[in-house]
């Protein structure tokens, strides 16, 4: 190889290493200035487990937590938000009975999503799904095609909305995991609540969580697990 | 002539500083805002908006642009709120220039601690 050649080459490395240098911190300057801290990640899915095997009949506390953490009136008319209710399930011929809340199951493969015409209805890449209430256009679509009846539209105009849960009027809403203590590191508001402990919530992603522990060792189901929607949410005992 | 150029040029300074109109706004605690308040009257709306959608959908909520820091700061420390009246932060603004706020159909416009207090006197009150 002539001279001339190794220089030109030894004069590329240098100067792609020194452009590395340069750049590199410039790039991390920039995301401090921006004070941004880490995205939600696929690392995380977030999901539940109830046992109904303990959920009381009759309890109401994961209703009533949802409703204060939320600012949910609490009503039941049908223009009446409810992100979560409690369904009594009884199977005529054994006469057993079970009593579970139920709400938008988080499902890896949304139908809600796949219906909203605007792109407000979507999946967090750690599996909440949520409405971005900025887009969306009140077409209800996504009530239609939501297999668990889990979305409620705001019929009203609303006031003194709490300051991490805006809702309004025209849009469709739904439980969002309590997305705004799930990021603070805390827990939604209705496993909190109850008094059985009867909500498991956690990452399902990861083999070592409680929940993800759990599933493996007592058998649970989704429902309508034949949609194959991909529930976060899994019941056991029913 | 140079001289009467030179006089209608002096003249002409910025509007808000010499528009007996312009809205006598309550900035509330006030303080140091994320920015000069020049660059915030004209791009708030941009780094809100750009700061709204990292959080909806990328959960990042500790941003230093967010309408609750906004509120924190510059809702009135008579009622707490920057809506409602004639120099309320938002509002005062927004009337004058004849720019609907749709961000409080939907987002609180008070104060958190306010709420919070009002909440837990209401619980005493119920106790």
């Amino acid at each position: 190889m002539s001279d001339t050649n190794v220089q030109r080459r030894q004069f590329l490395k240098t100067s792609v290493g020194a452009t590395a240098v340069a750049i590199a911190p410039g790039m991390l300057l920039f995301d401090m200035a921006h004070g941004k801290s880490e995205a939600v990640s696929s690392k995380m899915r977030w999901g539940m487990l109830i046992d109904t095997t303990n959920c009381a009949d009759g309890c109401n506390d994961c209703v009533k937590a949802c409703n204060k953490e939320n600012g949910l009136s609490g009503g039941l008319s049908p223009t009446d938000s409810q992100w979560i209710r409690k369904v009594e399930l009884k199977d005529m011929r054994s006469g057993r009975a079970v009593s579970l809340p139920m709400m938008c199951q988080h499902c890896a493969e949304p139908p809600c999503v796949d219906v909203c015409p605007t792109g407000a209805s979507f999946k967090r890449a750690d599996g909440i799904v949520l409405v971005d209430k900025h887009t969306c256009i009140g077409c209800r679509y996504c009530m239609m095609a939501c297999p668990y009846k889990a979305r409620s539209f705001v019929h009203e105009p609303l006031h003194d909305q709490k300051p991490d849960v805006p809702r309004g009027k025209g849009t469709v809403e739904s439980c969002t995991l309590c997305v705004h203590r799930v990021d603070k590191g805390q827990q939604p508001a209705c496993a909190e609540a109850c008094p059985n402990k009867s909500i498991l919530f956690g990452n399902l992603n990861d083999p070592e969580s409680e929940i993800a522990k759990k599933i493996r060792t007592v058998a649970s189901t989704q429902i309508r697990a034949d949609l194959g929607l991909d529930t976060g949410i899994r019941y056991q005992g029913i | 002539m140079k001289v009467f150029l030179l006089s209608l040029l002096l003249a002409i300074t910025p509007a808000w500083a010499t528009d007996s109109f312009a809205p006598k706004l309550d900035i509330g605690k006030g303080g140091k805002c994320v920015e000069e308040p020049q660059w915030m009257r004209k791009n708030h709306m941009q780094v809100l908006l750009q700061q709204r959608d990292e959080t909806v959908h990328l959960g990042i909520r500790d941003g230093k642009y967010s309408l609750k820091v906004c509120i924190e700061c510059h809702a009135s420390t008579k009622d707490d709120s920057v809506l409602g009246r004639a120099d309320s932060f938002c509002e005062g603004c927004h009337r004058y220039e004849a720019v609907k706020i749709d961000c409080f159909e939907c987002h609180s416009s008070k104060r958190h601690l306010s709420l919070v207090q009002d909440a837990s006197l209401a619980q005493k009150e119920s106790k």
